[in-house]
């Protein structure tokens, strides 16, 4: 049981597949258009039931509870070998010569 | 009553619901089938330099550094013919509040909101915008909701935009996330029919004169420091507003020689609605994928006359590729130590390729820089795309292949500009025109305006148009 005031998300589909835009291409048009909001959920409620909560702006949303206290999931990723060789690649090429300078 | 919120029914409110949201009767302004006073609506709805900067400093926006790239202008010499080699100067952009230049547009819209007794704010955009919006609504006490498309149908989320995402709600604001499609708009009208927030739009007067007055200050700073005026900007271009204001800046600033370039990041074969190629792109704004689209049908746009006109004033528009943009994003922190972009580093891998064309007594001004972080840096951008089974590798850029392949240069040398041929934009603009306005018979005055939005004149329009 995720309790009343917690941080959390909800999920709600917008339109379904036979909904969406005439024009969107035809990958697209077999998904449905999904939306996701956070805020304070207003009521206790289990996960996976619809639940309703308070925005930032202050608007009341209903929708599918997904997450409890939701994390930001993004980070720097890995160390990518093709980048880091080119500092001493670049400080190597301004040294070479030095004829122009 | 109950409103039909049915996909068809909310665009056919579209336009009622945009006068409300913005507050401004374009109809005023139309003066042919095609045809509107650009420079009216842009008097009379925005508001002077003067006002602007004066808005703009009340926040802490603008007068940002320019920076001379030294150790970058050297290698460009090493890699130039003997007198070749133009000087290379970068707007710190970084420097403003939000972290890009996003904040001047937004300063003047959420100043707007205010003063028209609008309770919050709605931006559609999953770019820095957001943050913006989102930072000066905070300063002036609005609500605030951003729109931005997000994720794929698998619930995967393009790392740059989560990141774009937690910044807008850092400054408070609600972050509203969708799947990809074109129907964010929809959302986004619904949303402003039921707050009855201010529409702070990239394609308003207000937003587009909001950064002439970082033309205005390139035009200045390098008139301060080489005594004349420099000899072209790069500029990012997307949506087309940041080159059109920063071009409207330098001829306020009595800048009419220096040369306007536009530079994208080559997106060709990319949908950029598909639900499948979404997440096989590196990059989500700055990108032929707007590019294109906006310089040549810039009505498109959520307003109904978009103040973004960029083929009005390009001289020149080139594009790099996604591997050149990462090289470059790297080769500024390495050698300036600057840790910047990568989207706003665009236009530096353009200009670095550009400025060895260039004569050594000649200067070249990279228009802006974005802030960097998680999700938004080349690392996060990298590992993703390799999780998306997209190759990324060290070789000759003419190898890439956009959402197949990503080509690290394996010498600077190797960064080159492709050069989009601008007439063939210039006629597709034209043709679009006729098209979308149903416009048969043309009066003097459409080819007159036809002319002005495409850098022409009447012969060229005339050309055009008895060519079909």
């Amino acid at each position: 049981m995720v309790q009343k005031g917690q941080w959390v998300e909800i999920h709600s589909i917008i339109l379904k597949p036979f909904e969406r835009a005439p024009q969107v291409p035809e990958d697209t048009g077999k998904v449905p258009l999904e939306m996701r909001v956070k805020g304070f959920l207003l009521h206790d409620a289990e996960i996976g039931e619809t639940a309703e909560i308070k925005t930032l702006a202050g608007r009341k949303v209903r929708g599918r509870l997904i997450r409890e206290n939701p994390e930001h999931g993004h980070d720097f990723g890995k160390p990518v070998r093709e980048l880091l060789e080119i500092g001493p690649k670049l400080r190597a090429l301004l040294k070479e010569g030095e004829a122009r300078d | 009553m109950t409103r039909d919120n049915s996909y068809q029914a909310v665009m056919a409110r579209k336009n009622q619901i945009m006068k409300q949201a913005v507050g401004i009767d374009y109809s005023k302004y139309e003066t042919g089938k095609v045809a509107f006073e650009y420079e009216r609506m842009m008097e009379e709805t925005g508001y002077t330099l003067e006002e602007i900067m004066e808005i703009q400093a009340q926040t802490g926006v603008g007068n940002t550094p320019l920076l001379e790239l030294k150790n970058l202008t050297r290698l460009v010499r090493k890699l130039s013919p003997p007198g070749y080699g133009a000087k290379v100067y970068i707007k710190d952009e970084a420097c403003n509040p939000s972290g890009s230049f996003k904040a001047r547009r937004a300063a003047v819209s959420v100043y707007h909101a205010e003063k028209m007794g609008y309770k919050g704010v709605i931006a559609a955009t999953s770019g820095n915008y957001g943050a913006a919006v989102a930072s000066q609504a905070a300063m002036r006490g609005l609500k605030c909701i951003v729109v931005q498309e997000v994720f794929d149908s698998k619930g995967k989320g393009q790392p740059e935009i989560v990141e774009k995402g937690r910044k807008c709600e850092a400054y408070g604001a609600e972050v509203v996330q969708l799947t990809v499609g074109p129907e964010l708009f929809y959302v986004f009208l619904r949303l402003l029919e039921e707050t009855g927030y201010f529409n702070c739009s990239l394609y308003t007067p207000f937003a587009i004169a909001g950064i002439e007055t970082l033309g205005y200050e390139i035009a200045r700073q390098v008139k301060e420091r080489e005594g004349r005026p420099p000899t072209a900007v790069v500029i990012t271009h997307a949506g087309g507003g940041n080159l059109t204001g920063t071009a409207r800046g330098l001829l306020k600033a009595g800048c009419p020689e220096t040369k306007i370039i536009g530079a994208s990041v080559n997106l060709e074969g990319l949908h950029m609605a598909s639900d499948r190629d979404f997440n096989r792109k590196s990059f989500t704004t700055g990108h032929t994928g707007f590019g294109v689209p906006f310089a040549t049908w810039p009505d498109r746009a959520d307003v109904p006359r978009n103040a973004a006109r960029p083929l009005r004033y390009m001289d020149r528009y080139v594009t790099v590729t996604q591997g050149d943009v990462f090289f470059m994003t790297e080769a500024l922190a390495q050698l300036e130590g600057l840790e910047r972009g990568p989207a706003g580093n665009t236009s530096l891998a353009a200009a670095f390729a550009i400025a060895r064309e260039m004569k050594e007594d000649e200067i070249l001004v990279v228009q802006e820089t974005e802030y960097t972080g998680a999700g938004k840096h080349p690392t996060a951008q990298l590992t993703f795309a390799r999780e998306q089974g997209v190759e990324v590798r060290t070789g000759d850029p003419a190898d890439d292949k956009p959402g197949v392949r990503i080509i690290i240069p394996e010498h600077p040398g190797m960064i080159r500009v492709k050069d989009f041929d601008l007439n063939r934009l210039r006629r597709s603009y034209i043709k679009n025109c006729i098209e979308n306005f149903k416009a048969e018979r043309l009066e003097e005055a459409d080819l007159k305006f036809l002319a002005e939005d495409t850098g022409t004149d009447i012969e060229f329009v005339k050309s055009v148009l008895e060519g079909e």
